[in-house]
């Protein structure tokens, strides 16, 4: 199997400090990896530095077999840290369109097979009546899956989405994770799934990469969501239980997932306040 | 009877040069202020246009006290300031505070300029408020020239600029210079900015460049139809304005403000509507 992704004994600092060190994996091309770990674990910051935003302090950090370029066009990225003007208002289709092609220089343009293109991707999020609503109007859930149908957009090899699930409901949580699931799979397409809930990626993902205190665990769910492991990361003493098909992470009796989950969910609106840095 | 009157109304004004030489230099510069506007608008940058306009001002009476024209120095200050502000993006451009603190150090160093060089102050008035009816033939020109260059450098950013506006963090991992773009815009924005205030002065920029273009945005979602309403608006109420002013004898700026203020809330009494509508039937 190709790696994707190849870190090598790769430290990626950022303020002056370790999100990674010295951490070491390989994310095969087609896997469907849920990215996992407490608040701040670094989850953005491993995107970033994919998106070749940020330089790696030490060691090597590979990207297709090179180092990380920005402005790859085969990465589909679909950020967690989303500025929304709070009062533009412009219409779903504009929105999407000012990403194809957004980097040359000149005039907008968007051709007709353009906005069949968008308008179809649309439809396969469920969402294909966001494109001639303004922004303005339109609910956190129904912004995120127009960025995941952004996301989708142009034949990308990689997905690197950061929290899609925020601000969704149960229905268009399930929605998503289908269509990325199925662009995976027919389409051979490497995604990194970042999320606070496991339970609902478990019957989806290939593996689980969790992040915490620096480091990185990479694994299937049985080798990785187990106590020691996730002790060593969370930096706590962590309980894994596991009941009825799903998984719960518990600190000190509380669902450590769940209450991040709650607490994510409070600045769900305001999403723009959060620094990812 | 009636289209006869409206009629001499009308050509009455056109028998004035310098009525001519108003609604030409007025309607070059509404058109450049709509475009220009309409994406300071989306950007949420509109106080740092405010800002430019200030900072403008000491340039404009400083140049008086070098003896150089009002508009060179009120172009090289705006797009000095323009490139600090673009080049300090992340800490300056947003930040109200900051902002509103340089721009009445800026408007500080205007009445400076002015305490010595007093021979200046008749024309203060004029650089706080616009005088579009003593615009010559000249400045005609020079507007349009500049006009041109706001216009190019614009249509050459335009879709990077849509971009980093829209979604700051997708368009940096795509390759759009950020930085690069925002300052660029600040320039472009200080060309307008230098323009506007030559119609409605330094302290009125907002009603050409911030009232059409958010007007426009209530009612359009579209960007080419936003861009357009825009410039088509402030283009209508430049030129209403002085029509009122030329029948009223009250300033041109008074009439160009409140058109654009009504403009605005019409709009936006008009998109409220809609909008509850449209959640009704939801």
């Amino acid at each position: 199997m190709t790696a994707i992704i190849e870190l090598d004994h790769a430290t990626i600092r950022i303020g002056g400090r370790n999100v990674l060190a010295d951490a070491s994996f390989a994310i095969n091309a087609g896997e469907f990896i849920g990215v996992l770990g407490p608040n701040g674990a670094g989850k953005t910051t491993l995107m970033r530095a994919i998106l070749g935003l940020l330089p790696s302090s030490a060691g090597t950090l590979r990207v297709f077999g090179r180092a990380p370029q920005r402005g790859d066009r085969t990465i589909g990225y679909l950020p967690q840290v989303r500025t929304v003007l709070p009062d533009l208002r412009v219409r779903g289709l504009d929105f999407i369109g000012s990403s194809i092609h957004g980097e040359r220089w000149g005039l907008p343009k968007l051709s007709h097979a353009d906005r069949a293109m968008i308008e179809a991707t649309l439809e396969a999020v469920g969402a294909h009546e966001l494109s001639q609503r303004p922004l303005s109007e339109m609910s956190g859930g129904e912004r995120q899956r127009l960025l995941l149908a952004q996301a989708l957009i142009g034949n990308p090899k990689l997905l690197l989405l950061d929290e899609p699930l925020i601000s969704l409901d149960a229905r268009h949580q399930e929605v998503a994770i289908g269509v990325v699931r199925k662009a995976c799979r027919e389409r051979g397409i490497t995604v990194l799934f970042s999320a606070h809930e496991l339970n609902q990626l478990l019957g989806t993902l290939d593996r689980v990469l969790y992040l915490g205190n620096g480091q990185a665990a990479l694994g299937t769910v049985e080798q990785v969501v187990t106590a020691p492991v996730l002790s060593a990361l969370y930096g706590t003493d962590i309980q894994v239980l596991r009941a009825d098909g799903h998984i719960f992470v518990m600190s000190r009796g509380h669902d450590v997932e769940r209450d991040a989950h709650m607490h994510d969910h409070d600045h769900g609106d305001g999403g723009h306040d959060h620094h990812h840095h | 009877m009636e289209t006869v009157a409206t009629t001499t109304i009308i050509t009455d004004m056109f028998a004035y040069e310098f009525m001519n030489n108003a609604f030409a230099a007025a309607g070059i510069v509404a058109v450049v202020s709509g475009i220009v506007g309409y994406f300071l608008v989306m950007r949420g940058q509109t106080f740092a246009g405010h800002a430019l306009s200030h900072i403008g001002f000491a340039g404009a009476t400083g140049a008086g006290l070098i003896g150089l024209a009002p508009l060179w120095g009120l172009l090289g200050f705006t797009l000095a300031a323009g490139i600090v502000m673009g080049a300090l993006s992340d800490r300056i451009s947003n930040r109200d505070i900051a902002i509103g603190v340089v721009l009445s150090l800026a408007l500080g160093f205007g009445l400076l300029f002015l305490h010595y060089y007093t021979s200046f102050a008749t024309q203060a008035t004029a650089l706080l408020f616009g005088n579009v009816l003593a615009v010559d033939r000249t400045m005609i020109a020079t507007l349009a020239a500049l006009s041109i260059v706001t216009l190019l450098a614009l249509s050459l950013i335009m879709r990077p600029l849509i971009f980093a506006s829209l979604q700051p963090e997708l368009a940096e991992a795509k390759g759009v210079p950020l930085r690069f773009v925002s300052t660029a815009f600040l320039a472009i924005v200080a060309l307008a900015v230098s323009e506007c205030a030559q119609i409605v002065g330094v302290l009125l920029v907002f009603t050409l460049m911030v009232g059409p273009p958010a007007a426009a945005q209530r009612v359009t979602t579209g960007l080419w139809s936003g861009l357009g309403l825009s410039a088509a608006l402030a283009l209508s109420e430049a030129w209403l304005g002085i029509v009122i002013a030329y029948h009223t004898d009250w300033p041109v700026s008074f009439c160009i403000a409140m058109l654009s203020a009504l403009g605005y809330f019409a709009a936006l009494a008009a998109s409220t509507r809609h909008v509850s509508r449209a959640q009704r039937t939801a």
